[in-house]
């Protein structure tokens, strides 16, 4: 089961589809910015599985997975910090009440 | 005493069980991510995924990406989060009403896309020896740093502009005293 790309890929599928549904789901700021990072760990993940079943690909799979980890540090950084500066200003983190551009 | 290949008397390989394990505890944690009700649970939860996460990493050959997992995403992201949390919760929070309304629908469409990709994934024949490669990490700092130099140094540009960016948007204004948060 461990040395075949299929169960990588689903696990991966499977994470991205739990990301979705909280990003879609939740009403918390704070909640959709993890499951972004939940989403952005499955991309990962298959891009790794990849690069250890495919010779061409190995090297590349490793160099491509840390400059996306180093993306993800810099979205979760300024993710985090307008939730907070829009916390500041509306004194709620929940999304569904940042609707000052309906009225 | 090295230990073999597969456990004794059973036969099952250590791979499959660490795998088996590690998926296991990576989906369930991801779960508990997207459906407790607590937040700060959930940030915990978070960091058992992202630990998790490491070790399939390493499973795969990748030694050096499942010590960066664990620098980047337990060490500071999960901070960052836990951090975030504490300063946006308030006692009067509604603890309640986590889900949006239409909670139902986006489970139905993370169900459909989970189907689709597994089914795609079992449905193609994927060019693979069926032997896991491990990665040098010689060879990831060679390439790193000769094929990869310019998304490399856009990468640091990138991290130096989020960093001032974070800072000027969190920042509290001058001169504002800040209002009573009850």
């Amino acid at each position: 089961m461990s040395n075949s790309l299929d169960s990588y890929l689903v696990l991966s599928g499977f994470l991205f589809a739990i990301g979705t549904f909280g990003f879609l789901a939740r009403r918390n700021a704070i909640s959709m910015l993890m499951s972004i990072e939940l989403m952005l760990n499955a991309v990962n993940l298959s891009i790794l599985a990849f690069g250890a079943f495919e010779a061409a690909l190995k090297t590349h799979a490793a160099v491509i997975a840390l400059l996306v980890i180093a993306v993800a540090a810099a979205e979760a950084t300024v993710g985090l910090s307008i939730v907070i500066a829009i916390y500041r200003n509306r004194k709620t983190p929940l999304v569904d009440e940042y609707d000052s551009m309906r009225e | 005493m090295p230990i073999g290949d597969s456990i004794p008397l059973v036969g099952v390989r250590w791979d499959d069980v660490l795998f088996v394990v590690l998926a296991a505890t990576l989906l369930g944690s991801a779960l508990l991510v997207v459906t407790l009700r607590d937040i700060i649970r959930c940030g915990l939860a978070l960091t058992v995924s992202f630990a998790s996460l490491a070790g399939i990493y390493a499973l795969l050959g990748n030694p050096l990406v499942a010590a960066t997992q664990v620098l980047v995403y337990i060490g500071a992201i999960s901070i960052l989060i836990l951090f975030a949390i504490m300063m946006t919760q308030t006692k009067n929070a509604p603890i309640r009403l986590v889900f949006q309304t239409q909670a139902w629908i986006a489970a139905a469409a993370a169900v459909v896309i989970a189907v689709v990709i597994a089914a795609t994934v079992l449905a193609t024949a994927w060019p693979s020896g069926g032997q896991r490669l491990a990665t040098a990490t010689a060879d990831v700092a060679h390439m790193l740093f000769s094929e990869y130099v310019l998304p490399f140094e856009v990468v640091s540009v990138l991290l130096t502009a989020a960093v001032v960016g974070a800072v000027y948007l969190a920042r509290r204004e001058d001169g504002r005293p800040e209002e009573d948060r009850s």
